[in-house]
Formats: C-alpha cells, sequence, structure tokens
C-alpha cells in the first residue's frame, strides 16, 4: 500500500511513522526527494547501495573546436559557452553523436542512495536523490524492489510506501501497482484541489483509494467539501484527524504520535485498523 | 529582479510566501509548481490559456524501418522497444532529447510532438502565469521551462517553486536573483531547508530564509542560520486566524495590513 497526498505538508509522514508501530510490514521511504520518514524511524543502517541513474557529458576543452554542435542540439538547454551545465544535463546521449571531433564523453554519476536498515519497528528502505538530480522514478522503483526483495526473504506480505509530494514522475512510480492508496488531505483549498488531482493519478493506473481528513476542525466548512467529493465519488473516508500541537511536538521529539500520546494515537489506531480490512478485501479481490 | 520562492519540504508555506510578496510589492506571480499549481487559488484570476507545452516525440515510418533497433539501443529513456515488424514508442518516458532520429541510418523518424502541459495567464489585481502539468504526464521540468520563458525581463517576477530539490526546482531557480526558502521550525522542515539551501549555494544564488509557523516546533532552523550566516528575513507566528484565512483561499496580506507592509520591507531587505 502507498501513503500519498498531492500537496505537501499534509502530514503524510506523521502518518506512516504511526503506522510503523502498528504493523509488522516492511516500510519504504519513496519521497526521495525529501525524505523525512527516517527522521522519525531512527534507521541503523545495514546495507548502502549507490545509485547511478543518468549519466552526465563532459567536453574535453583539449579537442573542442568550439563549433557550437552540441550546444544547438541539447533540448536540455544545458550547453552553454562550449560548457555543461551539470544540474541541467540529462545524459541523454545527444551531444556525443553530434560532435564532429568526439570531444565529448558521458560519464558515470552517483545521483542517490539506497539505504536498507533496521528500526525499533521493523526494516525499513529508504532513498535518498542527490540535490538538483531527475529521473527519480528510478530511484523510487530501485527503493520498492530492495523492500520486495525484504519482504519476500522475510516472509511479511504488506509494503507500506512513504510517497512525494506531486503528481510526476516519482508519485506514479510509488503509486504504480500498489493495492491501496491512502490519501491523506487536508481541508485547505489548495490541498483540496491537490488531492483531487492525485485522485485522478491513482485512478489513471487503476489504483483503489480511500482518504483520510487530517486537521479536519481547522476548517470543518471545506472538510465537509472533502467528505461530499468523496461520497459523490465512492471513495471511503477512513477518519479524521484534529488539529493539534502534539503532532508537531511528537515529531521534534522524533517520535511517532502512538508513542507520544495515547488519545491521538488512537484515532491513528482506529484509522490503521479500517486500513487492514481495506487490505483483506483486496486480497480476497485478488485471489 | 527575479525572486524565487522554494522550501525543499511541500507544504511548509511557499505559495502563501509568493502570493503574499507579489501582492505587497505589485509583482509578477510565476507559479511553476506545474504538478499541482495553487497560486490562483489565492488570487483568484480568470485564467486564459496562452500556450501548450510540447515535447518533441519521434514518429516511425514502418516503410523506411529496417528494425535494426539502433534508436532503441541509443535511447537512455527506454522508451522504445523495436520488434520484427513494429516499433512502439512509450511517450511518457520519452525526454524529447531528439537522439533517436540522429541516430536512424534510414531516416525513417520524423518530428512529431506531445502535449505534456499547459500554461495561462490572468490578472486580478496582479498578474499572474501558471503552468500545468497534465495528469499522468512524468516529466514536470520542461513545463517550467516554457512558463519561464514568460518571465519578463523588466519589473518585478516573483517565482512560486515546485516542492522537493529536484530537477524541476533547479529549473525554476536557475537565473533567478534571489531565492527565499520558507520553512518551518521542525525537523522534517529543517532537514528538507538544509537540502534547499545547499541547492541554493550550488547555483551561486543569494538566498534568505522565512520561517512560517513560527513558535511552534524547536530553534534547530534559527541556529543553523545563525552559524551560516544566513539572514533570516521574516518570522510568520503560527496564529490559527492566519491557518484559516490560508484554508479559505485567501492571502492573509491582504486581510492585515501590517502584513502587507512586512512584506514590502522583507522586499526592501532583498531589493
Ligand atoms: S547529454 Fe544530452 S542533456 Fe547532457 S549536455 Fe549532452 S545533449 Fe544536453
Ligand atoms: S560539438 Fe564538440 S567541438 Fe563542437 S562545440 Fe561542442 S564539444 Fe566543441
Ligand atoms: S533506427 Fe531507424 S531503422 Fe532502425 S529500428 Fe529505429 S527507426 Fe527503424
Ligand atoms: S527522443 Fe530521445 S527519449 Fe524520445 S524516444 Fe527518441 S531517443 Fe528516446
Amino acid at each position: 500500500m502507498v501513503v500519498a497526498s498531492g500537496k505537501g505538508g499534509t502530514g503524510k509522514t506523521s502518518m506512516v511513522s504511526s503506522f510503523a508501530a502498528l504493523t509488522n510490514a516492511v516500510f519504504a521511504d519513496c519521497d526521495v526527494d525529501a525524505p523525512n520518514l527516517h527522521l522519525i524511524l531512527k534507521p541503523e543502517i545495514t546495507e548502502k547501495m549507490p545509485y547511478e541513474g543518468m549519466e552526465v557529458a563532459r567536453i574535453d576543452e583539449g579537442k573542442c573546436i568550439k563549433c557550437g554542435e552540441c550546444e544547438r542540439a541539447c533540448r536540455f538547454n544545458a550547453i552553454e559557452n562550449f560548457k555543461v551545465i551539470e544540474e541541467k544535463c540529462e545524459g541523454c546521449g545527444v551531444c556525443p553523436l553530434v560532435c564532429p571531433v568526439d570531444a565529448i564523453t558521458l560519464h558515470k554519476r552517483v545521483n542517490g542512495i539506497v539505504y536498507v536498515a533496521d528500526t525499533r519497528f521493523g526494516d525499513f528502505v529508504y532513498g535518498i536523490l542527490s540535490p538538483g538530480e531527475e529521473a527519480s522514478g528510478k530511484l523510487v522503483t530501485m527503493v520498492r524492489k530492495k523492500a520486495q526483495e525484504i519482504a519476500e526473504k522475510k516472509g511479511k506480505d504488506l509494503i507500506v510506501i512513504d510517497a512525494p509530494a506531486g503528481i510526476g514522475c516519482p508519485v506514479i512510480s510509488s503509486i504504480g501497482g500498489t493495492d491501496l492508496a491512502v490519501i491523506v488531505a487536508e481541508p485547505t483549498m489548495a490541498a483540496i484541489h491537490d488531492m483531487e488531482r492525485i485522485l485522478k493519478v491513482a485512478e489513471h493506473f487503476n489504483v483503489p483509494t480511500v482518504v483520510c481528513i487530517n486537521k479536519y476542525d481547522i476548517n470543518e466548512e471545506q472538510s465537509r467539501k472533502i467528505e461530499e467529493y468523496c461520497r459523490e465519488k465512492g471513495i471511503e473516508i477512513l477518519g479524521k484527524i484534529p488539529f493539534n500541537k502534539k503532532f508537531t511536538e511528537a515529531m521534534v521529539e522524533g517520535k511517532n504520535i502512538i508513542e507520544y500520546d495515547e488519545e491521538l494515537g488512537k484515532i491513528i489506531r482506529e484509522i490503521w485498523n479500517r486500513v487492514e480490512k481495506k487490505l483483506g478485501e483486496r486480497q480476497k479481490e485478488k485471489t | 529582479m527575479i525572486i524565487t520562492v522554494a522550501s525543499g519540504k511541500g507544504g511548509t508555506g511557499k505559495t502563501t510566501v509568493a502570493v503574499n510578496l507579489a501582492l505587497a510589492i505589485e509583482a509578477t506571480l510565476y507559479d511553476c509548481d506545474v504538478e499541482e499549481p495553487n497560486a490562483n487559488i489565492f488570487i483568484k484570476a480568470d485564467l486564459q490559456k496562452v500556450d501548450d507545452v510540447k515535447l518533441m516525440n519521434p514518429v516511425f515510418d514502418l516503410q523506411k524501418c529496417t528494425f535494426c533497433k539502433k534508436c532503441a539501443e541509443f535511447c537512455k529513456y527506454n522508451a522504445i522497444a523495436v520488434l520484427s515488424s513494429d516499433v512502439i514508442l512509450f511517450p511518457e518516458l520519452c525526454s524529447g532529447c531528439g537522439g533517436c532520429k540522429i541516430v536512424c541510418p534510414y531516416d525513417a523518424i520524423s518530428e512529431g510532438s506531445r502535449s505534456i502541459g499547459e500554461i495561462y495567464h490572468g490578472k486580478n489585481g496582479i498578474e499572474i502565469y501558471q503552468g500545468v502539468m497534465n495528469v499522468g504526464e512524468a516529466r514536470a521540468t520542461p513545463v517550467v521551462a516554457k512558463l519561464k520563458e514568460y518571465v519578463k525581463k523588466d519589473g518585478i517576477s516573483v517565482l512560486d517553486a515546485p516542492p522537493g530539490n529536484g530537477c524541476p526546482v533547479i529549473e525554476t531557480m536557475h537565473g533567478s536573483d534571489f531565492v527565499i526558502l520558507v520553512t518551518e521550525p521542525t525537523p522534517f522542515g529543517f532537514h528538507d531547508f538544509k537540502i534547499a539551501y545547499e541547492l541554493a549555494k550550488k547555483l551561486d544564488i543569494p538566498a534568505g530564509v522565512v520561517i512560517n509557523r513560527y513558535g511552534v516546533g524547536d530553534d534547530s532552523v534559527e541556529k543553523y542560520c545563525r552559524d551560516e550566516g544566513v539572514d533570516v528575513l521574516m518570522k510568520i507566528p503560527y496564529s490559527r486566524e492566519i491557518a484559516e484565512l490560508y484554508s479559505k483561499g485567501i492571502p492573509f496580506a491582504s486581510h492585515i495590513p501590517e502584513w502587507r507592509k512586512k512584506f514590502q520591507e522583507l522586499y526592501e531587505v532583498i531589493g
């Protein structure tokens, strides 16, 4: 299953970190652009793998005759004044093709790292993309593959994925092929707008969805709008979580809410029970 | 003057700062968060489509093609599969690099295009441009690149960057005169803020910090800024009034005049 939100900062990671205390699954942080789950799970790293995504072009100044062919051919505007702007280069391989004097070569670069770790809640896999890199979808896939491997090895039948914000490549890679997407929404106009877009993405990839409303009491009118929208679309609402500073306090102490506050923990516990029930239903449908 | 408002972590109040700043100093606002554009929820302009974002896509002429597989072998994005009598393109994977067309020895590839997003423009008090990536598309960067073609050379432009620290964020920041990093004083906010700050440094763009929801969390952000010599430009306290205005899509600086003044002063400091 995957926990996603469209808009960032709706409390997705806090929720996943709480789920970790409630189930014996493999957890995977696929928010490779800005991973946060490890800040709560405090992993002890057992394995570290470099992620080599796209290569980068390099121009040999000694050979270059400054003809400008490469600059004209690069569709990513990654060459300026006969120099490669590494942050913009995709490693697409076009410039070496067009250079008349073979002055350009492609080089490997480490675009990120995948970590396998133990935590106080069990197995955890996460990826960190080097700042400014693209193609994080591939890194997400690498994290998911590793999580799958561990699940198979340890005989665990559930993987819980923390998805990135947005609806692009890494989000698609996080959601695609999962059995359930839990969307964490917030009752603000902006978050509702984003929730609608992420629900469309899940629909596009045939992933069933359920919704949780976080901080529902900061605007009860907007919360009702979310409920109405979901009712119309036949999407179940698994629970509503009130706004409470204790969620932030727990985060500051590096704990999840289950560990920090019994009463609020109970709300998350109930949501988790419903998620489990949903997953059970999905399992039955599939077999 | 081009000012990018970025954050690393999503949901820290980046759009709030971008919108309130643009309104206070009457700048043109560019919503570069093309996966989830939100700024116009607050500006409420009547948006008109002004452009399509197109990506080059190869078109295969099966009459000329000998199924030699050169194109598929070249493509770094695995976007082409050559079968014994057909060539299949996976359009979402194609970056539009144009390489396959160059390598094809039989001139069997021509240049088609595919729309991956749209650019909108509107005005309500201030001008706003917005990029929107189509649902199901994977590549936000070309949409940002297209949107940036509309950034005016004169006047003040405020760019609302996407969350994260990836390629679309670089594309947004690139060429800016100043980056405002919006963060919240929590471990998550701090962690992602540091990465975003490194990014601005790497691109050699001066940066300052706005701490949102000041009062919740801890003082790790402030301490870091003191140690690194980064200016804290503004602290927005956590307030139920601001949160409620936000949830309704109302920019708080147009509602609370002293904040309007504070945003103007912020601009004086960086401008
Ligand atoms: S490898 Fe591709 S993206 Fe990089 S500089 Fe060459 S043409 Fe441009
Ligand atoms: S194509 Fe080759 S020779 Fe021409 S400018 Fe580029 S690197 Fe230099
Ligand atoms: S390189 Fe050209 S001829 Fe060869 S398979 Fe591709 S399209 Fe066909
Ligand atoms: S244009 Fe580039 S990415 Fe697209 S199919 Fe051709 S080689 Fe692959």
